[in-house]
């Protein structure tokens, strides 16, 4: 499956803008967004004019004051600067999503009938209008197809090149503006305004346009605003304190000493690393409309995951052929794999391929055994074949045992062996129901075939449980996450097949109205609720799921009621969106924390400078024995800043996450952000002091 | 340091260990209203006090009735006992003759008295009439106590109910502390004391003659009674201004202990009733655990800074530990195991004059204090000031787990971060800007007894000890001047009611959200790995707030003294 192509982090196409971007976002009204960047620009700015103050008046011993400054700005820079980056990389895609969306004509029908059409500007469709679409015209707008088939070939919005198919009704009736219909015709009925189209949301998405603050982030911002606050009051409380001491702290180490402390490391990466949670997503395939949807996918308690296609291959697979007594096991092979010769389904395949693997039945040229092959309908629900004067059938157990009942069976009666017949196949039929309830228990579905009126036996179609899979619902488990099998088979069939998978509850013979009910008990629990569904009737249910990704190829009603879309349209794929959302969540956390802990090295730089002058018996303190206090003031800061550059790359790529359950998860990331953040900066301010005072800054 | 002075120690930490589990137990059946086995004194009488108060028990209240119920009760109390200061000459009860206490000194009193802390700048046995220490001070150290254990269920049933409106109600919560919690315990400790030697009398004082033939006078009256509730509610103000280091109000090492633990026994098993109340006493005794290494942590470096003495005049050629201000009878571990227990607690009342104290051994008490009274803390506020920085620990860390942050299944977010910060702001707001007025403040730094950095210390300790509701003092600073009076007034009541009211904010939200069933994607918060992480947050956004403060008392005075240096 090809990916949207991604942009590496460090490309001088992004770092470039970038820079220019950094300096754009010192625009007050774009720093207020971020209150601890918007606070270090402001004492920055206060510390120029000090300065600036400083150099009219002609005082001395300006170049500390000087490069104290520079590291100042240079701390909102790179705020501004991590920002753009992860702004750049969404950038980059959204041009390339632009360039697909070129003005297009579209031929709007018209008339009583609307059988003509006028060609009339994309742009200026109106939700409600019909268009013809044809063989190599883009699609307008989004829209639905009302009549007609057509491929269309998606590549603009998934990178799929394969062309799909799209058709009136059913669930694969949505079409995205921007895409092109390769082949055949379709009319579409517009359900999307220009400007608002699925394309226009897309682009705004990764652009960042339309990010508004989730409600985590701005939990975190309000704690980062209340600590900077704190910060406040204990720095600027130090200068009376000195005064009384008999010394004093001049304006700009106090500043350089609030603006260490205060939670800069995150402040300056908590947007990018929002940006960057939406952006790996749309890596991923996955569009969120919000934010906050990505935030819900990592606290998702439950996945309601559809048995087909997700937990089983999509197909069953013939497994076992199940002769009653009196027939041989090869007999009745045989039987079903020339039933089963034209049939071009899956489940079709499958019995001849089991044939020729168990008992070497080669396939054999229908035209050469003159056969002529019975379709499945829905009224007689059974296919096969009729060769040689005699007719066999497979089907549902039920449809075949009617068709024993009634069919050749009533025309033998007259004759005298007629009875025996009867008889016999009564209890066959006996010996038929009981196997197929065999094969229904172990999670299978029961075929059964019939040659002339005579049972033979039953096939064993078995639902295969996709390689890998009861390893990642191990996996689901250990993050804490309950899955739920979601399937319209009988509850004996569904049973048998969740546990097979490994899944932890399911729902049999589901219907849109009890997979509603489930999610609503589910939330009553506290529990959030992700799912994914394609059809119309499981708009209901997406749009009450907490997470609801809806598949590409689904209906607009399903897309418009998800909170996801899916452009690859695989359902498995929740479950890497459940952990993209942990990941957003850890790398706030993580380096927050980080932040946080960075603290005491600061302090213990910072303080014994500061009051040397009085107190020089506080030279104790300098346990890092930073050569002056000057170069220990400016290491601290600079120290500050280059952390900010340093951790970008993981603010973009996010903290890695493993599925060892919340105990090992949260000791191991308090031992790397916590414990490291801790001793990181005494390493680091210790070795750019040596750097410093090597170069004589300080 | 010796081998007797830490098994002393031990058995006192032995002995609150002991207590938590029985006394929580009991706790938890008064406050959820079960029958005990004083229910069948009480009973009726709770019956008729709710009927007199127009409420119910079964009448539950949203967070703001509640909160404005405990403001217009904490309002009135503070009224009746500024205006029985003001007329206390012309009521009864008055046989030494005490004058109408002065407005700043009357205002600073009750303040005092009704946020728990019992900060005093007077001397009992010389301002206050029999009276006002029975009728004001003691009937406050009641409900002021009761309140603020009061407060503290209300948080925990924020925690342990799932999509409520109410959290209990304030006046059934008051009710409950007082009358079976607080009153029986007092009863027999009351009577405990009295046979011990502490006086508990109504007649005037004593003259005596001494051998030299000079008369003194021996300040006696209903000091029992007092004491009680002092230790047991964390209130710590004496009877007599020596508090707990005068014979009548601390006569022997018995008496000392039994002290001690009283200060303890309700903050400590009101984690364990947190952890009954929420299902799993596993969080409280986790919440203890996190409590316990900070105070050991804190009586080892008391202990071993006064046991080591001062270098200043072990140079004289006088060997021991530090002596100064301490009382023979309980020496250098009792005296610093009350002072590191009094402060950690928020009770204040003292053995050992804290002033005396080495720079470092004086400075731990600061420290606990400044934490915000969280190990084991003030009855009720040290467990909802603990809550408090367990939302901040877990909603930073928590997030590191990648799920929202939760505690006990409630999770936290914008508008629990909103109200923790609020409270949190508080204790520098009150103080390190008070402190940074008073030091650069002419009239209120002649208030101090000593220059330098000790001086620093005296001003720190009392704008310290009146925001962490605590109200010991550290001496050498003559606190009655108006303007201490009405600052350090001022800063009791912010550091009482600027937490408790986000306190309250935060057990209505919580109260209103669902529980989400914990799994094995849920952040454990009754491990080892919890109690580490809640120490850290403690120690690092509590703590370093303090740090430049304290680099410039203690710290400074301590280097100072190690290098010879006097001031």
């Amino acid at each position: 499956m090809s990916k949207m192509k991604s942009v590496s982090i460090m490309d001088a196409a992004i770092i470039v803008p970038a820079i220019g971007a950094a300096f754009k976002k010192l625009d007050p009204r774009s720093l207020a967004r971020n209150p601890v960047m918007f606070v270090v620009a402001v004492v920055s700015a206060l510390t120029t004019v000090l300065f600036l103050k400083d150099i009219a008046v002609g005082n001395s011993n300006l170049g500390f004051s000087f490069q104290i400054i520079i590291w100042l700005w240079f701390t909102v820079l790179f705020a501004n600067f991590a920002e753009a980056v992860a702004e750049g990389r969404g950038k980059a895609q959204a041009d390339s999503l632009r360039r697909t969306r070129t003005e297009t004509q579209a031929k709007l029908l018209t008339g009583e009938d609307r059988a003509k059409f006028v060609m009339v500007p994309g742009a200026g469709l109106k939700v409600g209008d019909l268009v013809l679409v044809e063989a190599g015209d883009i699609i307008p707008s989004d829209g639905e197809v009302v009549e007609g088939v057509a491929s269309v070939n998606e590549a603009a919005i998934t990178g799929e090149s394969a062309p799909v198919i799209r058709e009136s009704g059913g669930d694969r009736s949505a079409v995205t503006g921007g895409t092109q219909v390769l082949s055949d015709w379709i009319k579409v009925r517009i359900t999307a305004a220009a400007g608002s189209t699925f394309l226009d949301r897309m682009i705004a998405l990764v652009e960042g346009a339309e990010r508004q603050k989730t409600p985590n982030e701005i939990a975190l911002n309000i704690l980062l605003a209340g600590m900077t606050l704190i910060f406040v009051l204990a720095t600027a409380t130090i200068p009376s304190f000195a005064t009384y001491a008999g010394g004093s702290v001049p304006v700009v180490v106090l500043v350089a000493l609030f603006v260490t402390l205060i939670p800069t490391t995150i402040g300056a990466l908590l947007s990018a690393i929002g940006i960057a949670g939406m952006d790996r997503l749309v890596r991923f395939n996955v569009l969120a409309m919000s934010g906050r949807a990505v935030e819900a996918a990592g606290d998702v308690d439950t996945l309601l995951l559809d048995k087909t296609g997700t937990i089983t291959l999509g197909n069953r697979q013939a497994s076992e052929f199940r002769p009653i007594k009196g027939v041989t096991e090869k007999e009745l092979a045989d039987a079903a794999q020339l039933a089963s010769l034209a049939d071009e389904t899956p489940e079709g395949r499958s019995i001849v391929v089991l044939a020729k693997e168990k008992y070497a039945i080669r396939e054999r040229d229908m035209r050469t055994l003159h056969a002529s092959f019975v379709p499945f309908t829905a009224q007689t629900r059974m296919s096969g074949v009729d060769v040689e004067g005699s007719s066999i059938r497979k089907g549902a157990v039920d449809a075949i045992l009617d068709h024993v009942a009634k069919g050749p069976a009533a025309a033998l009666a007259s004759s005298a062996s007629g009875v025996a017949t009867m008889q016999a196949s009564s209890a066959s039929i006996v010996e038929i129901r009981a196997i197929a309830e065999e094969i229904a228990k172990s999670g299978g579905t029961p075929l059964a075939v019939v040659r002339d009126g005579r049972p033979l036996g039953v096939i064993h179609l078995k639902d295969i449980v996709k390689g890998g899979i009861k390893e990642r619902f191990t996996e689901l488990r250990r993050m804490g996450i309950r899955t739920v099998m979601i399937t319209g088979d009988n509850p004996m069939t569904a049973a048998a097949i969740a546990a097979e998978a490994g899944v932890d509850d399911f729902l049999a013979q589901a219907t849109p109205e009890n997979k509603l009910q489930l999610i609503r008990e589910e939330q009553a629990k506290g529990k959030l609720v992700a799912m994914c569904g394609d059809g119309t009737n499981d708009a209901p249910a997406l749009a009450q799921a907490d997470v609801g990704v809806a598949m590409n190829t689904g209906t607009v009603a399903a897309r418009e009621a998800g909170n996801m879309v899916d452009l690859d349209s695989d359902p498995t794929k929740l479950i890497e969106i459940v952990e993209i959302g942990k990941q957003l969540l850890m790398t706030r956390g993580a380096l927050t924390t980080f932040s946080i802990a960075n603290d005491i090295a600061k302090y213990f730089a910072i303080i014994p400078a500061m009051f040397l002058a009085f107190y020089p018996q506080l030279k104790v303190l300098n346990v890092m024995n930073l050569s002056t206090p000057q170069s220990a003031i400016l290491s601290a800061i600079i120290f500050n800043a280059l952390i900010i550059i340093a951790l970008i790359p993981l603010a973009l790529r996010g903290v890695k996450y493993h599925a060892v359950g919340a105990a090992s998860l949260l000791r191991r990331n308090l031992i790397i952000y916590g414990l490291g953040g801790i001793i990181v900066p005494f390493i680091g301010i210790k070795a750019i002091d040596m750097v410093v005072s090597a170069l004589g800054l300080a | 340091m010796t081998i007797n002075g830490w098994i002393q120690i031990l058995i006192f930490c032995g002995i609150v260990v002991l207590l938590v589990k029985p006394l929580g137990g009991y706790m938890t059946r008064v406050y959820q209203g079960e029958r005990t086995f004083l229910s069948f004194i009480f009973a009726p009488f709770e019956r008729l006090l709710y009927r007199l108060a127009g409420t119910s028990e079964n009448e539950d209240q949203h967070w703001t009735t509640y909160a404005a119920g405990m403001l217009a009760f904490n309002l009135l109390g503070f009224l009746v006992l500024y205006a029985l200061q003001r007329f206390q000459a012309g009521l009864p009860f008055n046989p030494a003759g005490m004058g109408a206490v002065g407005p700043e000194l009357a205002f600073n009193t009750a303040t005092s008295f009704v946020t728990n802390t019992n900060w005093q700048n007077y001397g009992g046995e010389s301002t206050m009439s029999y009276l006002v220490q029975m009728a004001g001070l003691t009937v406050q150290n009641f409900v002021s106590a009761a309140t603020g254990m009061a407060l503290a269920i209300a948080l925990v049933r924020g925690f342990s109910r799932a999509s409520a409106k109410s959290i209990g109600n304030f006046w059934v919560d008051l009710t409950r502390s007082t009358l079976y919690i607080l009153l029986p315990l007092c009863i027999v400790l009351t009577l405990f004391y009295v046979y011990s030697g502490v006086p508990q009398t109504l007649g005037a004082y004593i003259d005596a003659t001494t051998l030299e033939g000079a008369k003194q006078t021996i300040a006696v009256g209903p000091v029992a009674s007092q004491l009680a509730i002092k230790m047991l509610g964390t209130n710590g103000g004496g009877f007599f201004n020596a508090n707990s280091a005068h014979p009548f109000e601390n006569p022997d090492a018995l008496v000392n202990l039994v002290q001690m633990v009283t200060i303890f026994a309700i903050g400590a098993a009101l984690t364990n009733v947190f952890g009954r109340m929420v299902g799993n006493q596993r969080q409280g005794w986790a919440i203890l655990a996190s409590m316990g290494v900070l105070f050991i942590v804190g009586v080892i470096v008391t202990y071993w800074a006064e046991a080591a003495g001062n270098p200043l005049i072990h140079a004289l050629g006088i060997e021991g530990g530090n002596m100064e201000g301490k009382e023979v009878r309980f020496g250098i571990p009792l005296s610093a195991l009350f002072a590191v227990v009094t402060t950690a607690a928020s009770c204040g009342a003292v053995n050992a004059m804290h002033d005396s104290f080495t720079a470092l051994g004086g400075m731990i008490p600061i420290i606990n204090m400044e934490l915000g009274e969280v190990i084991i803390g003030g009855v009720g506020a040290g467990l909802y000031g603990i809550l408090i920085f367990v939302i901040i620990a877990i909603f930073v860390a928590g997030l590191m787990v990648g799920r929202t942050p939760e505690y006990l299944g409630k999770k936290i977010e914008g508008k629990e971060v909103k109200m923790a910060m609020l409270a949190m702001l508080c204790l520098p707001l009150a103080m390190l800007v008070f402190t940074a007025i008073s030091v650069v403040m002419p009239s209120a730094v002649a208030s101090i007894a000593n220059q330098g950095p000790h001086g620093f210390s005296e001003i720190l300790y009392a704008y310290t000890s009146a925001a962490a509701n605590n109200g010991s003092a550290f001496g050498g600073l003559t606190g009655n001047t108006p303007w201490y009076n009405i600052t350090l007034g001022i800063v009791m009541m912010m550091g009482r009611f600027m937490v408790i009211i986000p306190a309250l904010a935060i057990a209505g939200s919580l109260a209103a959200k669902k529980t989400v069933p914990a799994s094995a994607g849920t952040f454990p918060t009754d491990s080892g790995l919890f109690v580490g992480l809640l120490v850290g947050v403690i120690l690092i956004v509590g703590g370093l707030t303090f740090l430049p403060a304290l680099a410039l008392g203690p710290i400074a005075e301590h280097l100072a003294i190690a290098a010879g240096q006097t001031f």
